[in-house]
């Protein structure tokens, strides 16, 4: 597939390819950053996480539109006002999610697949019931466009960009939580061990509910993240889940640098076979090699070593 | 558990359960249905295959597929294949740049037929692809996985991708496959038009008829000892495999024969409805068939048939008066079934009617008494709540203390 290219071509190719397929790793990785927590930790399915997400989109869609209304000289900074509301809005959920449905099904985690699969039928159709069918974009804020010229061949989005960066902090952030905070070690207790962590005196189901919570609304911050290079219709979320359990699975599901990697590599892989093959190909091989790669190895790149 | 002889198996209580789906299917719903409304029932009794597949996979065997639309659609389109050569004939299709091969691939450029295509010019080629194709497919994913002791929610996903998979790839060879429109426009079978009324009543009874063969294979395979083993697999799969049982060829054994079930059902499909595209195969689509299984109780093979029935009759119902209601009803189904309770209509048949039924029996000592009859050797048309319930019960002590655990 590559003939009739030069190997300078084919840099930029990749280069240009690459930088395109950037903005798909920062949906990945800031939706399979929720996922990955709440799999990890409590080994749940949520099936309805891109709904969470959309759920976000819509938070941030609505206050851009009271951003608009009411004040219009604050409309710069009305995206941060978003990722705030969308996550304390999509944790409130996950929780109250958490205590009437998931907590009843621990147990039984293929139940849980199906349960969250329901919640997102139903909350769809919500969103199709107040929102109507139609996608929505935000307006976005002046700052937030234009874009900075690289190279000739390469111009970078700012909004792109900015995503990218919301992606990335947010990864750190939950790296800093999960493993340099007292929650943080509580959470890998339970996940490693569950009797032994409660019979220190941990309260495992208080944890379970935090970190649903807490999946949930970066879930959250996801979904405004991704008003900004996107629009949001009632499905879009569900677009995203199957390639996002991938890129948990794939990178390993209790390890948070393995599912970056992951993340990495698959947009990578599918963005720059896309420039050679068409895009459904692309995604086809992309998903044979880890589904491929999945049936080699079930554990994952990077799986983390516990004894069971 | 051997019935003692076939008479008295049909005056036993499961034998009766029988006969009265019998008696539904094959005299109550043709003679109270038109034959457009047969035909949808016939439509629906397709996705029962693949329900009974599931009960086997999934509710014996403890092993959830998102992918059974994968095998669905390979037999459904194994068949639409054949009858689109058949309805391709060089005179049909004398308009074409390329007469002889089917529409869709005239209009994307196509000037031959592509080799995977040549063998089902045969029709026993391809009854033995519908079985076989997805039943191979089955046996390689399974190989892979259940060496490897894949197994529950990474199996979900792993199927749910290859159901995608399979969707984008049919999608994007529109050439080779029709594309999102599907292989449509089928006819005649063998000569025969299965358009007409008379043709699809004859389709709904062969549909009927196939179920039933279906029902008794799994209702052989799990009264015999394999059926205990998926089952004890389920609950306890370790001790299972060091009292020397290979539970990695049981599984596969389980998953081809759920495989097989899709793909008939698929065949089934394309004959009754007319026409095969890839929203039978998706995501969605799969998914939606482990709620057929688990309305009519992931535990009875016959519940998953009335599962499949009520599920779909309840979906073109609604989806006909109240479109914007049914994801509702559907997401609800989901939750309901799977918090509220877990063993489906079956089950619900079980705590409820079967006491009214115990003691209507008791006035009627003559069948009451035939032990031999009982259906023993299904656990869980005794007591269902309570096997399952063991089965499924958390053991924290088991689930991180046993050694052999990796």
């Amino acid at each position: 597939m590559f003939d009739g290219y030069t190997s300078s071509e084919l840099m930029s190719i990749f280069a240009m390819q690459g930088f395109a397929g950037l903005s798909l790793f920062s949906v990945f990785v800031l939706m399979a950053l929720g996922l990955a927590i709440i799999f990890g930790q409590m080994g749940v399915i949520n099936m309805a996480h891109g709904e969470f997400m959309i759920l976000g989109a819509y938070t941030t869609y609505l206050t851009s539109g009271f951003f608009q209304s009411y004040l219009p000289g604050l409309f710069g900074g009305y995206f941060f006002v978003a990722i705030v509301l969308a996550f304390l809005i999509c944790a409130a959920l996950g929780a109250l999610i958490e205590w009437l449905m998931i907590r009843h099904l621990y147990h039984r985690p293929l139940d849980t697949l199906l349960a969250t699969w329901g919640l997102s039928l139903i909350m769809q159709q919500a969103y199709r019931s107040i929102f109507g069918a139609r996608e929505v974009g935000v307006e976005l804020p002046e700052w937030m466009m234009g874009a900075f010229q690289v190279t000739d061949m390469v111009e970078l989005p700012i909004n792109g960009l900015f995503v990218m960066i919301i992606a990335l902090s947010i990864a750190v952030g939950v790296y800093l939580l999960m493993y340099r905070s007292g929650y943080g070690k509580n959470v890998r207790a339970v996940v490693q061990n569950r009797p032994m962590a409660e019979a220190v005196g941990i309260n495992s189901a208080g944890i379970d509910r935090a970190t649903f919570a807490l999946g949930c609304g970066i879930a959250g911050i996801a979904g405004a993240a991704f008003t900004m290079i996107g629009s949001t219709g009632p499905s879009s979320g569900q677009a995203y889940i199957v390639d996002t359990f991938l890129v948990v699975v794939f990178g390993g599901a209790q390890s948070l640098i393995g599912t970056i990697v992951s993340a990495f590599g698959i947009s990578q892989a599918q963005s720059t076979m896309e420039f050679f093959l068409s895009g459904s190909m692309a995604k086809v091989l992309t998903l044979l090699v880890v589904v491929g790669i999945l049936m080699l190895r079930p554990e994952g790149l990077m799986a983390l070593k516990v004894r069971r | 558990m051997k019935s003692s002889s076939p008479m008295k198996w049909f005056t036993s209580r499961e034998g009766l359960y029988y006969l009265a789906l019998a008696g539904l299917l094959v005299v109550i719903l043709p003679l109270a249905l038109d034959p457009f409304r047969l035909n949808m029932v016939g439509k629906y009794l397709t996705y029962a295959f693949v329900a009974i597949g599931l009960v086997m996979c999934w509710g014996k065997a403890g092993i959830l597929s998102l992918g059974q639309g994968v095998f669905f659609g390979l037999g459904g389109y194994c068949m639409a294949m054949f009858l689109k050569l058949e309805a391709s004939t060089p005179e049909a299709t004398a308009i074409q740049s390329t007469p002889g091969i089917p529409d869709f691939m005239d209009w994307n450029q196509l000037t031959e037929l592509p080799w995977f295509w040549e063998p089902f010019h045969s029709f026993s080629f391809t009854l033995l692809a519908v079985i076989g194709v997805p039943m191979l497919l089955a046996f390689i994913i399974g190989l892979a996985m259940f060496t490897r002791r894949v197994g529950g929610v990474y199996f979900a996903i792993i199927t749910q991708a290859i159901a995608a998979i399979l969707t984008i790839l049919i999608i994007g060879q529109q050439g080779y496959t029709g594309g999102v429109n599907g292989i449509t426009d089928l006819q005649t079978l063998m000569g025969w038009d299965i358009r007409s009324d008379a043709a699809k009543t004859t389709l709904y009874f062969v549909c009927v008829g196939m179920l039933f063969l279906c029902l008794f294979v799994a209702r052989f395979v799990q009264n015999r000892k394999l059926g205990r083993i998926l089952v004890a697999m389920n609950a306890q799969e370790n001790r299972v495999r060091f009292s020397g049982y290979d539970v990695a060829a049981f599984k596969i054994f389980v998953f081809c024969l759920a495989a097989a079930f899709a793909g008939i059902g698929g065949a089934l499909f394309t004959l009754v409805v007319g026409f095969m595209s890839p929203s039978f195969i998706g995501i969605v689509a799969s998914i939606e068939m482990v709620i057929f299984c688990a309305l009519g109780g992931r535990l009875s093979i016959l519940g998953a048939v009335y599962g499949a029935l009520l599920v779909n009759a309840a979906k073109s119902g609604f989806s006909e008066s109240f479109p914007e209601l049914w994801p509702f009803a559907m997401g609800a189904l989901f939750i309901g079934v799977v918090l509220a309770f877990p063993n489906g209509l079956a089950g619900l048949y079980q705590s409820y009617v079967m006491p009214l039924e115990e003691r209507l029996f008791k006035r009627k000592p003559k069948i009451e008494a035939e032990p031999a009859a009982e259906p023993e050797a299904t656990p869980e048309a005794r007591k269902p709540a309570v096997a399952a319930t063991e089965a499924r019960d958390y053991d924290p002590m088991i689930e991180h203390y046993s050694p052999e655990k990796s």
